[in-house]
C-alpha cells in the first residue's frame, strides 16, 4: 500500500466502485450490514454479528453473503440495527435484533426471500451520491 | 420461491387499536381467494410512525403508502395492486401519481435529507476504499489540483455554510479570515469535545465517517495555509478516537495525508487531543488553552482564533459537523448546497432527537423542517398516548418551544426568535409527565459542576440559581424568587466571559417565560402537577377508603387518623411523602398527587 | 491615533489602548475589581461590563482593545444593574468578616461595595470551606476570602514563572494552591510575596509578627534594637498619604523609637558592609581565582530560594556573602553588643523589610545564628510598621526628623540605592573598581544599571580588562541569563557575564511583596528616584568611605573575608526539591 499519486487514486476509486456496483447488479450476492456505533455495540450488535457469521457458517452460505459492518444509522431507539440487502427485494431496515433475530432473518428473509415480522423498521435513506 | 410483492401491514400500538388485525387477515384471505399467496408477501411490521394516519398499508416495491384502511379495503389492494399491478388511489396518501423515485414523506428517514451522514449506516468506517467510493476524498482532489486558496474558500462562502457548533457562524468567512490572517505558522481544530447532555451528533459522524472530518481538515489547511491539524475529542468516546486513529494510519499510508499529498507537494498532518472530562472545553478558547497545555478556562474574544488562536498563531476551529459539509459542497458545489435550507441558513443540520418520543435517534434534516414534522412524523409523536409539552433545544443553552411555535420552519434565525438556540443539535422532547422546575434544576446543576470557575457570574451565578430552583421544587420558594433568578439571569448573560455563562440561565429563563404559572404552582400551591418534584407530592386518600386502618399503622409519622371502618385522613402538615401508605394500601384507596 | 467616544465625548488615545484606558482619559471610572494596571488583564470577574452604542451585547472594557469610531457607553441603567448583581453574587461568596480582616480600610472589593452603595446581599450567603495555608513563615493563603481574580496565578506563572501555584478543581470548587494543595512550605514557592502585593482582598498576606513584636517591646528587660532596609524609606509614607518615592528615612527613626525601639540602626549601614565582604570576593574571584565566575549576588532570599531549588549547578556561583539583614543582625549581637557591654540575650533584633521572604531567610539554615543566638529575631513589612505606627496612635507626618544611632546607623550613597533594581551592581563597582584601579568610577552614576528593562548589561573597562555585568529583575526575566550562562560553560567559552544582579521583584526591593499595595510601574519608577536622590544628596556615596565600616573592620573584623568575616558574614547554599 504505496503512497498514490492523483491517477492512482482516481483508479482506486473506480475500481472500487465497480467492485460494488458489480455487487449490487450481479444478484448473486446478498449484504447484512450492522450497525456497529457505540449505541449499536452497547445494545449488543457485536453479538449480533457473531450470530450472523455462526449461521451463515452453519449453513454453508458464507460464499453468497458479505456481512459487513457500519456506522450509526441513527434509530438508536431501535438497535441493534441491520440492513439486509438482497437482489430483487426491497432493502430493508430491522430493529431489535439479537441473536435469535438474527438466526430468523437467515433463515426467513436470505433463505425463503420472506420478510420478518414487527421487525421492520424502515427502508434505508436516500443515498445522497444518487440524487 | 420469489415474491414480485410484499405488503406490510403497520401492527403498531396505534394501528393494532384500529383493527389492523382485520386488514391482515383480510389480506391474508383475499390473496388466498386471488390465488396469489405465492406471488405476495403480507406481513405484520412494527410501528412506521405516522400514527395519526392509520391504520397504514404499505406495498413494495411501488412504495404505496395507504392511509385509513379498513379491513373492506382488503380485496380491492389484493385484486387492483397485486393481480392487476394498479395501485388504488383513493388509499393513497398522496393522491397524486407518483414515480418510484419520489419518495414518501412519512418514514424515519424519508424526509431526512442525508448530507453529513452519508456515509455513516453505508460504509464500513474502517475501509478508506469505501469512502473513496462514494467520492471521498475527490473535493480534496479538486482542493490540491484545481483550485486556489481563494477559490476553495469563494466555494465555502459562497454555498453560506454556517458553523454548527452552536454560534451558527458564516464558515466561509472565518477561513477568509484564516487565509489573510499574518502568521508564521497556523492550525486547523476540529472541535470533538461534543458536552451538551443528549447530544452525540459528532460522534456517530466520527465513529461512521472519520474521514470526511480528515479529508475536510486537509482541505481547510490548504486553503489558509496551514500544515497541522488537531482533532480534540472527548476522552469518553473511546470508539470515535478508534475508528479517528485507524482512518488516519489509513490515510497516511496511501499518501492521503502527512507529506506530499497525492503528490502535490502539500504537507498537511494530524494529531489527536483528547479531552479530560471539562465540558467548557468544548469552548473555543478554553479548547485551544487545553491543546496548548494550560487550564480549559476561556480567554476573552477578540482577539478571534482566526487571528489569534492556538500559540497565538491564526488558527480556524471548526465542528464536527460543520466538517463533514466540507467535502460535500467541494463536490457536488456551492449552488447545490444553497437550494436547500432557508435563506438565513443553507444546507441540513443533525439533530439528536430523544426524549419522549417514539423514534428517538439522529435525524438530518434540510434548515426549515418544522418542529412539528421532526418530532411528530420522523420522531412518530410522544411515547405511550401523552401530551406534548415542549421540545428543548440546545441543551443546557437552549430554551424550551412549545406548542403554538410548532410549525416553526427551524433556522439559526428562527430559533432564536422563539427564545432558544439552534445549539449543537440537540432536541429533548419533553411531554406532560415532565416538570420544567425539575428540568431547569437539571441543566443548572450541569452547569454548576461544568463551570470553570473564572468568572464571578458564572461560577456563582450557577450555584444561586440552582439554589433557588431547589428551594422551589422543595416548596420553599417565594414569589420574589422568579424576579432573583430573573436578575441573575441578566446579569449572567451580559456579564460571563463565554457563552457556557451566558447561555446557562437560558432553560430557566425560557420555561419561567412560558410556563410562569407551572412555577408560581410550585411556590404557591406547593404543588408539582407532573409529579415529578419528589417534595410536593400529596398523598390523599379517596372514597375507595373502607377504614382498615392498616396505612394508619405502618405510617412512621403516625399522621394518618379516622374512625375504623370509616373514611380515614392524612394529615398533610405532617406527612414526610414516603409512600409507606401507598405502597401499603390494597385497595387503592391513596392517591398520589 | 484612533477615535473613540465615551459617553459621547470624543477622545483620541494610541492603537492597542483599551478601553478601561481610553475612559480615564475621558475622566470616566469604569468600575473593575480583578483589573490590575501591572498586569495582563484576566478578564474574570465581570465588573467593567460597558456596551457599545446602539447594541445589547456588553463586552469587558478592560481587555478589549478601541478601534476607530468606537462608541462606547459606560454606564447606563441596565449596565449599572448587571454590575450591581455581580458584585452581589461575589459577595454572596465571600466572608462577611470586614471589621477583622487585614485588609480592611484598604481592600479593593470592600472600596467597591462602598462606591456601589449596596444595601443588602439578596442571594443565600454561602462560603465553600477551603483549607487554609499558613505552612511556610512568610505568606499565608486565607483560602475563604479569595474571590478568584487570577492575579496570583498570573504573577507566580507569568510575572515571576515561579509555577508554585495553579488553579485546581472546577467551578465553584476552584482551589489556588501549589500542585496537589500541598503546603506552600513543600512546593517551588520562594516567599516573594508578589501574590500577596497584587491580591485585592484579604485571602493572601504576610504572616504576621507584629503581636509577637508588640509584645517584646513591652517587656522591660528587653532591648529593642530596629534596622531599616534601604526599600521602606521610599515607600512608607504612601501608608500616610505622602507620594511614593518621598523619602522619609528621618521620620521612620522617630516613630520607631517612639513605638519603643531603644536603638535604631539602618541595613543601608550593613548595604555598605555587603559590599565591602562581596566586592572582595568578586576581586578574588575575578582576578585570584578564587571561585567560580560568574559570581551572583545573593541579597535577595527569593532569588536564593529560588537557585537552591531551580540552579543546582550553579550554587557554587551564588556568592556567599550574607545579605545586608542577616549581616546587619549578626553585627548586632557580636560586635555592637560587645561594644555597649548588652546581653545578646536580652536583644530583641528587628528588621523592617519591604519583602515577605526575609522571615524565611532569617531562619533559613544554622548560619542565621552565627551570633549563638537568631541573629535577626522578627521581620515586619512596611505594611505591618504601617499598622503598628497607627496602633501606637502616632501621626506619622507630625514627627519629627532624628538621626539613627551610631555605629551601625550612618550609611553611603552606594547602601542607600541597594533597594533599587541595578543598585547593587552600582554600589559594587564603585567600590570595586577603586580597589582593583586605585581610581574613582569615572562617572560615579552607573546608569547603565539603572531602570526597568528586563535585562540591563554592560562592559565595564577595569584597567585593560573588559568586565561583563547583568542586572535581573523579577524572578520570571531569570531563565534566558542562567541558560546563557549554562551554555557558554557546557561550550567551555568564556561566560556572558561576570557579575550579575538577581532581584526577585520588579523594579527591586522597591516593589517587594511587603510594600504598600499598588506597585506599577509609574510608582516603581517614583520610588527608584527617590532613592537615586537619596543617594545623590549623600555626603559618601560609596561603600568603602563609609567611616563606621571601615571602624567596624579595624575594630572588629580585621579585614573583608576573614576568618571572623566567613564566620558571622557569610553563608553556604544547599540543594532543595521543588516539592518535599
Amino acid at each position: 500500500m504505496a503512497k498514490m499519486s492523483l491517477e492512482d487514486l482516481r483508479k482506486m476509486r473506480e475500481a472500487t466502485q465497480q467492485q460494488i456496483k458489480k455487487r449490487e447488479t450481479d444478484g448473486k450476492t446478498a449484504q447484512i450490514i450492522v450497525g456497529m456505533g457505540t449505541c449499536g455495540i452497547a445494545a449488543g450488535a457485536k453479538a449480533t454479528l457473531d450470530a450472523f457469521v455462526k449461521e451463515l457458517d452453519e449453513k454453508g452460505m458464507g460464499g453468497e453473503v458479505v456481512i459487513r459492518q457500519t456506522g450509526c444509522m441513527g434509530l438508536c431507539n431501535n438497535e441493534p440495527t441491520v440492513e439486509v440487502v438482497v437482489p430483487g427485494m426491497p432493502s430493508i431496515i430491522y430493529g431489535g435484533v439479537n441473536a435469535a433475530v438474527a438466526k430468523g432473518i437467515v433463515e426467513k428473509h436470505l433463505m425463503k426471500k420472506e420478510l420478518l415480522n414487527d421487525r421492520i423498521i424502515d427502508r434505508p435513506a436516500v443515498d445522497l451520491l444518487k440524487k | 420461491m420469489a415474491y414480485t410483492h410484499y405488503i406490510l401491514v403497520c401492527g403498531g400500538t396505534g394501528c393494532e387499536s384500529s383493527n389492523a388485525d382485520g386488514i391482515y387477515n383480510n389480506l391474508l384471505a383475499e390473496a388466498k381467494a386471488a390465488g396469489v399467496t405465492d406471488k405476495v408477501q403480507i406481513v405484520k411490521t412494527g410501528c412506521f410512525g405516522f400514527c395519526e394516519k392509520g391504520p397504514i398499508v404499505k406495498v413494495l416495491p411501488e412504495d404505496s403508502f395507504y392511509v385509513e384502511v379498513k379491513p373492506e379495503d382488503a380485496k380491492e389492494i389484493i385484486n387492483e395492486q397485486i393481480v392487476k399491478g394498479r395501485e388504488v388511489t383513493r388509499l393513497l396518501y398522496n393522491k397524486e401519481k407518483r414515480s418510484i423515485e419520489d419518495v414518501e414523506e412519512i418514514e424515519f428517514y424519508q424526509k431526512q435529507l442525508r448530507i453529513v451522514l452519508r456515509n455513516c449506516g453505508v460504509i464500513n468506517p474502517e475501509s478508506i476504499e469505501e469512502y473513496i467510493a462514494r467520492d471521498g476524498y475527490l473535493a480534496l482532489e479538486r482542493s490540491l489540483y484545481e483550485l486556489t486558496p481563494q477559490q476553495i474558500i469563494d466555494e465555502v462562502k459562497a454555498s453560506g455554510l454556517r458553523g454548527r457548533g452552536g454560534a451558527g457562524f458564516p464558515t466561509g468567512m472565518k477561513w477568509e479570515a484564516g487565509l489573510k490572517a499574518q502568521g508564521d505558522v497556523k492550525y486547523v481544530v476540529c472541535n470533538a469535545d461534543e458536552g451538551d447532555p443528549g447530544a452525540y451528533m459528532d460522534r456517530s459522524t466520527i465513529e461512521g465517517d472519520p474521514h470526511s472530518v480528515i479529508e475536510a481538515m486537509t482541505i481547510c489547511g490548504k486553503a489558509i495555509g496551514a500544515h497541522l491539524g488537531f482533532v480534540y475529542i472527548r476522552a469518553e468516546y473511546p470508539l470515535a478516537v478508534d475508528r479517528l486513529k485507524i482512518a488516519m494510519n489509513q490515510a497516511r499510508e496511501y499518501g492521503l495525508l502527512g507529506k506530499n499529498i497525492l503528490g502535490s507537494g502539500f504537507d498537511f498532518d494530524i494529531e489527536i487531543r483528547l479531552g479530560a472530562g471539562a465540558f467548557v472545553c468544548g469552548e473555543e478558547t478554553a479548547l485551544l488553552r487545553s491543546i496548548e497545555g494550560k487550564r480549559g478556562m476561556p480567554t476573552p474574544k477578540p482577539p478571534f482564533p482566526a487571528q489569534s488562536g492556538l500559540w497565538g498563531k491564526p488558527t480556524i476551529i471548526n465542528n464536527v459537523e460543520t466538517w463533514a459539509n466540507i467535502p460535500v459542497i467541494l463536490t457536488k458545489g456551492p449552488e447545490w448546497f444553497t437550494k436547500i435550507g432557508t435563506a438565513d441558513s443553507k444546507g441540513t443540520k443533525v439533530f439528536a432527537l430523544t426524549g419522549k418520543v417514539k423514534n428517538s435517534g439522529l435525524v438530518e434534516v434540510p434548515m426549515g423542517t418544522t418542529l412539528r414534522e421532526i418530532v411528530f412524523e420522523i420522531g412518530g409523536g410522544i411515547k405511550n398516548g401523552k401530551k406534548f409539552k415542549g421540545v428543548q433545544t440546545g441543551g443546557p443553552s437552549g430554551g424550551i418551544i412549545t406548542e403554538e411555535a410548532l410549525d416553526t420552519p427551524i433556522d439559526f434565525g428562527a430559533l432564536t426568535r422563539l427564545g432558544s438556540m439552534m445549539g449543537s443539535g440537540g432536541m429533548i422532547v419533553m411531554d406532560e409527565d415532565d416538570c420544567v422546575v425539575d428540568v431547569s434544576k437539571f441543566y443548572m446543576e450541569f452547569c454548576v459542576d461544568e463551570s470553570c470557575g473564572k468568572c464571578s457570574p458564572c461560577r456563582i451565578g450557577t450555584r444561586q440559581i440552582h439554589a433557588i430552583l431547589d428551594k422551589i421544587s422543595k416548596g420553599k420558594g417565594t414569589m420574589d424568587d422568579l424576579e432573583k433568578m430573573k436578575e441573575i439571569g441578566f446579569a449572567m448573560q451580559k456579564s460571563s466571559l463565554c457563552a457556557l455563562g451566558q447561555s446557562a440561565p437560558n432553560p430557566t429563563l425560557s420555561t419561567i417565560k412560558k410556563f410562569e404559572k407551572e412555577y408560581i404552582e410550585h411556590i404557591v400551591d406547593h404543588k408539582c402537577a407532573a409529579g415529578k418534584c419528589k417534595h410536593l407530592l400529596q398523598f390523599i386518600i379517596n372514597d375507595k377508603c373502607i377504614g382498615c386502618g392498616a396505612c394508619a399503622r405502618k405510617c412512621p409519622a403516625t399522621c394518618i387518623s379516622g374512625e375504623k371502618k370509616s373514611k380515614h385522613v392524612i394529615d398533610q402538615t405532617k406527612c414526610l411523602k414516603c409512600g409507606e401508605c401507598f405502597n401499603t394500601c390494597k385497595f387503592g384507596a391513596i392517591d398520589k398527587k | 491615533m484612533i477615535n473613540v467616544k465615551i459617553n459621547g465625548k470624543a477622545v483620541q488615545v494610541p492603537e492597542g489602548t483599551t478601553i478601561l484606558a481610553a475612559a480615564k482619559q475621558a475622566n470616566v471610572k469604569i468600575p473593575s475589581l480583578c483589573y490590575n494596571a501591572d498586569l495582563p488583564a484576566w478578564a474574570s470577574c465581570g465588573i467593567c461590563i460597558v456596551r457599545l452604542e446602539g447594541t445589547a451585547r456588553m463586552i469587558r472594557a478592560c481587555c478589549t482593545k478601541v478601534t476607530e469610531g468606537m462608541s462606547v457607553i459606560t454606564h447606563d441603567p441596565e449596565i449599572v444593574k448587571a454590575r450591581r448583581t455581580v458584585l452581589e453574587l461575589i459577595l454572596s461568596n465571600h466572608p462577611q468578616e470586614c471589621l477583622t480582616c487585614t485588609r480592611n480600610n484598604q481592600c479593593e472589593l470592600q472600596s467597591l461595595a462602598a462606591d456601589f452603595g449596596l444595601r443588602q446581599i439578596r442571594f443565600e450567603h454561602f462560603i465553600i470551606d477551603r483549607p487554609v495555608d499558613n505552612s511556610n513563615d512568610a505568606i499565608v493563603f486565607d483560602r475563604n476570602k479569595c474571590i478568584n481574580c487570577g492575579r496570583c496565578v498570573e504573577v507566580c506563572q507569568e510575572m515571576q514563572k515561579v509555577n508554585a501555584i495553579e488553579y485546581q478543581g472546577r467551578g465553584g470548587k476552584t482551589v489556588i494552591g501549589p500542585a496537589a494543595l500541598a503546603d506552600l512550605a513543600d512546593s517551588p514557592c520562594v516567599r516573594c510575596g508578589q501574590c500577596a502585593l497584587h491580591c485585592p482582598v484579604g485571602a493572601i498576606y504576610e504572616n504576621h509578627s507584629t503581636r509577637k513584636v508588640w509584645d517584646k517591646l513591652a517587656d522591660g528587660s528587653i532591648v529593642g534594637v530596629a534596622q531599616i532596609a534601604p526599600a521602606v524609606r521610599v515607600a512608607l509614607g504612601e501608608e500616610f498619604g505622602l507620594e511614593p518615592g518621598v523619602i522619609s528615612t528621618k521620620k521612620i527613626y522617630a516613630a520607631l523609637r517612639r513605638i519603643g525601639f531603644k536603638y535604631v540602626f539602618d541595613t543601608n549601614f550593613s548595604a555598605d558592609l555587603t559590599i565591602m565582604e562581596e566586592g572582595t570576593e568578586l576581586i578574588g574571584r575575578l582576578l585570584k581565582g578564587k571561585g567560580e565566575i560568574p559570581l551572583f549576588t545573593s541579597c535577595c532570599p527569593a532569588w536564593v530560594d529560588y537557585a537552591e531549588k531551580n540552579c543546582h549547578d550553579l550554587l557554587p556561583n551564588v556568592s556567599t556573602a550574607k545579605s545586608p539583614q542577616q549581616m546587619m543582625g549578626a553585627m548586632i549581637k557580636t560586635y555592637w553588643a560587645q561594644k555597649t557591654g548588652i546581653e545578646p540575650s536580652k536583644i530583641f533584633s528587628v528588621s523592617i523589610m519591604p519583602c515577605t521572604a526575609k522571615k524565611y531567610e532569617r531562619k533559613r539554615n544554622d548560619d542565621m545564628r552565627s551570633s549563638g543566638f537568631d541573629d535577626v529575631d522578627s521581620v515586619l513589612t512596611t505594611r505591618e510598621l504601617a499598622r503598628f505606627i497607627k496602633q501606637a496612635g502616632i501621626d506619622f507626618n507630625d514627627l519629627p526628623e532624628e538621626e539613627a544611632d551610631n555605629p551601625l546607623g550612618p550609611y553611603t550613597g552606594a547602601g542607600t540605592i541597594f533597594g533599587a533594581t541595578g543598585g547593587v551592581m552600582e554600589a559594587a563597582l564603585r567600590t570595586a573598581y577603586a580597589v582593583i584601579t586605585g581610581k574613582e568610577l569615572g562617572d560615579i552614576n552607573f546608569t547603565p544599571a539603572r531602570g526597568l528593562k528586563d535585562v540591563k548589561e554592560a562592559k565595564v573597562d577595569v584597567n585593560g580588562t573588559e568586565v561583563r555585568i547583568a542586572v535581573v529583575h523579577q524572578l520570571g526575566n531569570v531563565e534566558p541569563v542562567i541558560e546563557a550562562v549554562r551554555a557558554a560553560k557546557a561550550a567551555k567559552k568564556e561566560p556572558p557575564y561576570h557579575f550579575i544582579e538577581v532581584m526577585a521583584c520588579r523594579g527591586g526591593c522597591i516593589a517587594g511583596g511587603g510594600q504598600p499595595y499598588g506597585a506599577t510601574d509609574e510608582v516603581r519608577a517614583k520610588r527608584i528616584a527617590g532613592l537615586y536622590t537619596d543617594d545623590a544628596k549623600s555626603e559618601i556615596r560609596v561603600s568603602h568611605k563609609n567611616p563606621y565600616v571601615q571602624a567596624l573592620y579595624t575594630e572588629y573584623l580585621k579585614e573583608p573575608n576573614s576568618e571572623k568575616a566567613h564566620h558571622l558574614l557569610h553563608t553556604h547554599y544547599v540543594e532543595r526539591p521543588l516539592y518535599k
